[in-house]
């Protein structure tokens, strides 16, 4: 049984002008223990995704899904109290800025050791053992000491490792690292990575990493999916998605890498993801695809079979029969 | 934390001659003479006048006057009143826990309904209870103290009949000072009655005096609130399956607290300058009544000291705020 499966998954926001759709039938199916790359630019809904499926959106958003299943239970149907239960237990999440996700009045130790209180009752004696080992585990140096420190006294990488050693204190089934490394510098990038998929191979969890850097993913990833505008655009094994790249999209990123660069000038993709007010009528990323024509801008794209890397495409790339000819 | 205090006692420095500057001239520029006043209706000879001047040392330049006045609050002499001959010292001091008592259950009435009110309306942000509220606490902010005294006393006092005009407790009770504070020492007198008396004499004025600072709490501490409630921390809170009392309750409060707590501290000089219009409204026997009476006698000694003093209590006051402030927010602690 999958641990994770959502099946058109959207988010819709009530704003001042009108609806807002953020997240549009987003799917995606992770079996217990596996990783799994989420990728696409800032606004793709990549992060609002995780956060309807915490429960974590402010009451603006409306999350609709066919399917909403983890580990046996549909969190449609929970009630908050339940999902309170597997939020922060089974399935928990690290965020981006690990300086603002700390709470600035109260010392890390307390922070964890909330978790733990919380979910698993253990008494005092046992949270602090917990959360000395825990802090081993993510690699802070002198643990005793870092317990009682507030997260202004700590570094960007440190507090990033705290929020990991929280996030994972209850042993859970499922982490969701939102851009777990991007606010933090190049060097701490590759350390806290490094810990991540250590842990995972440590403790069996299934891991999600929502990010907008292909590096990573090449490095970390088993399962890609790449968002555009709400939309799933394709989801590959990593490196069958780094080899072939099936979506136009999927394509434009990858060589927009440093390290596949043929010339000079890195190529880019022009444009930004549609907002609001200027949703294209067909395929939602034809205005910046190098491939698009009239069809494109007028009919939206059918999802393509899983031997097209599901891209939701009118004319994937590397199909069979571009490789016969 | 021995230097923090250190140099927030050195800014006091400046403030204290400025106000011993400001409560001396302001007294004087005040058209009025206090002797004239002490003669009341019958006058006095002209010989008379000229002997009480110089007794009093007017005849002379302001500026000998103030360094005299300077020299003896240096000194922690205060002066007497012209009135009653007693040292300014020692009527402040018999006075002060009058007000003090008033003052702290104002603030109490303030705190205990301001601050729920204003996290439930953050929490219930555009709802009706947030709409009801902040207009309330708008009306509650705007309105004059005088009149909101009055009408309180029209209704409850005069129609209902519940709560007495005046004065800290029923004549009928009578006990010795022990803490000066009428609640504590109505209690320990074992006089039946006597506590309920206090706590009904009490419970209007505080009522009046803590609206002000009621207002201004709610209305802070939900807009404190609701910018906290926006930040990363709440939803990390909320992401390890915290129950909603304590992600707003502990979380957010906490945070919000350190707005909150700049507002109450400031409050407190609102509550002294309030007093004065409470106190003598309800005939409150407090510092407040003392310097509106002491004004008008021209009292100068009791104005320039009763100013004085109230500054340095504020000032006192303000300091912990900035010392309960550093325990609140660890990330100033150590600045």
């Amino acid at each position: 049984m999958a641990l994770l499966e959502i099946r058109n998954l959207s988010v819709d926001f009530e704003t001042t002008s009108g609806r807002f759709r953020a997240v549009d039938g987003f799917d995606l199916t992770m079996e217990p223990g596996g990783i799994t790359a989420v990728v696409g630019e800032s606004g793709s809904g990549k992060s609002v995704s995780f956060l309807a499926l915490m429960g974590l959106l402010p009451w603006t958003a409306t999350v609709t899904a066919d399917r909403l299943m983890f580990d046996g239970t549909d969190l449609r149907q929970a009630s908050r109290a339940q999902r309170r239960r597997i939020i922060g237990k089974d399935m928990s999440m690290i965020f981006q800025e690990p300086m603002s996700s700390l709470n600035p009045c109260f010392t890390v130790g307390f922070q964890i050791k909330e978790a733990l209180r919380q979910h698993l009752g253990l008494d005092r004696k046992a949270r602090q053992a917990r959360a000395v080992e825990l802090f081993e585990q993510v690699g802070i140096p002198a643990p005793e000491q870092r317990l009682k420190a507030f997260p202004h006294q700590l570094s960007g990488g440190m507090n990033q490792r705290v929020m990991i050693a929280m996030a994972i204190a209850c042993k859970p089934k499922l982490l969701i690292a939102d851009e777990p490394t991007t606010a933090l510098d190049v060097t701490i990038q590759a350390q806290i990575l490094e810990l991540l998929t250590s842990l995972q191979g440590e403790t069996g969890m299934a891991l999600v990493l929502i990010t907008h850097d292909m590096g990573v993913v090449a490095e970390t990833a088993e399962q890609v999916s790449v968002q555009y505008a709400g939309q799933k655009v394709e989801q590959q094994e990593v490196r069958a998605l780094f080899a072939t790249p099936h979506h136009p999209y999927t394509a434009a990123l990858l060589q927009a890498l440093p390290e596949r660069a043929t010339s000079k000038h890195l190529p880019t993709i022009p444009g930004v993801v549609p907002g609001q007010f200027d949703r294209p009528a067909g395929c939602l990323f034809s205005p910046r695809c190098a491939y698009a024509d009239d069809r494109c801008r007028a009919v939206p794209p059918p999802v393509l079979g899983p031997d097209l890397g599901l891209a939701r495409c009118h004319y994937p790339l590397n199909t069979q029969a571009e490789e016969q000819a | 934390m021995l230097k923090f205090l250190l140099s927030r006692l050195l800014t006091f420095v400046p403030t204290f001659f400025g106000v011993t500057l400001i409560s001396f001239a302001f007294i004087r520029v005040l058209p009025g003479d206090p002797i004239l006043v002490m003669a009341g209706e019958r006058g006095m000879t002209e010989e008379r006048y000229q002997a009480l001047q110089e007794q009093f040392g007017f005849d002379r330049p302001l500026i000998e006057q103030y360094i005299e006045y300077l020299g003896g609050v240096l000194q922690g002499n205060l002066g007497e009143s012209f009135v009653t001959k007693r040292p300014v010292w020692d009527e402040f001091f018999s006075l002060f826990p009058a007000t003090l008592e008033l003052s702290i259950c104002a603030m109490v009435f303030a705190l205990v309904l301001g601050l729920p009110a204003g996290v439930i309306a953050a929490v219930n942000r555009g709802k009706l209870f947030d709409r009801a509220l902040m207009s309330t606490a708008l009306v509650g902010y705007s309105m004059p103290i005088f009149w909101w005294a009055l009408l309180l006393i029209i209704v409850f006092s005069g129609n209902l009949g519940w709560t007495p005009v005046s004065g800290r407790i029923s004549l009928q009770y009578f006990f010795d000072d022990v803490t000066g504070f009428m609640l504590i020492d109505s209690a320990l007198s074992g006089q039946k009655g006597a506590f309920g008396s206090a706590v009904q004499h009490l419970i209007l004025p505080a009522i009046v005096l803590g609206t002000i600072p009621l207002a201004v709490i709610a209305r802070q501490t939900r807009s404190a609130m609701l910018e906290v409630l926006g930040e990363d921390y709440i939803r990390t809170a909320r992401a390890k399956g915290l129950p909603p009392q304590r992600v707003v309750g502990l979380h957010a409060l906490r945070n919000a607290m350190i707005p909150v707590v700049t507002v109450i501290g400031l409050s407190v000089g609102t509550l002294l300058a309030g007093a004065i219009l409470t106190e003598t409204i309800f005939s409150w026997p407090g510092i407040g009544k003392w310097m509106v009476d002491s004004i008008f006698r021209r009292d100068y000694p009791v104005v320039q000291g009763g100013l004085l003093l109230i500054a340095v209590m504020v000032m006192i006051v303000n300091l912990t705020v900035d010392v309960l402030y550093g325990f609140i927010n660890p990330k100033i602690r150590k600045a």
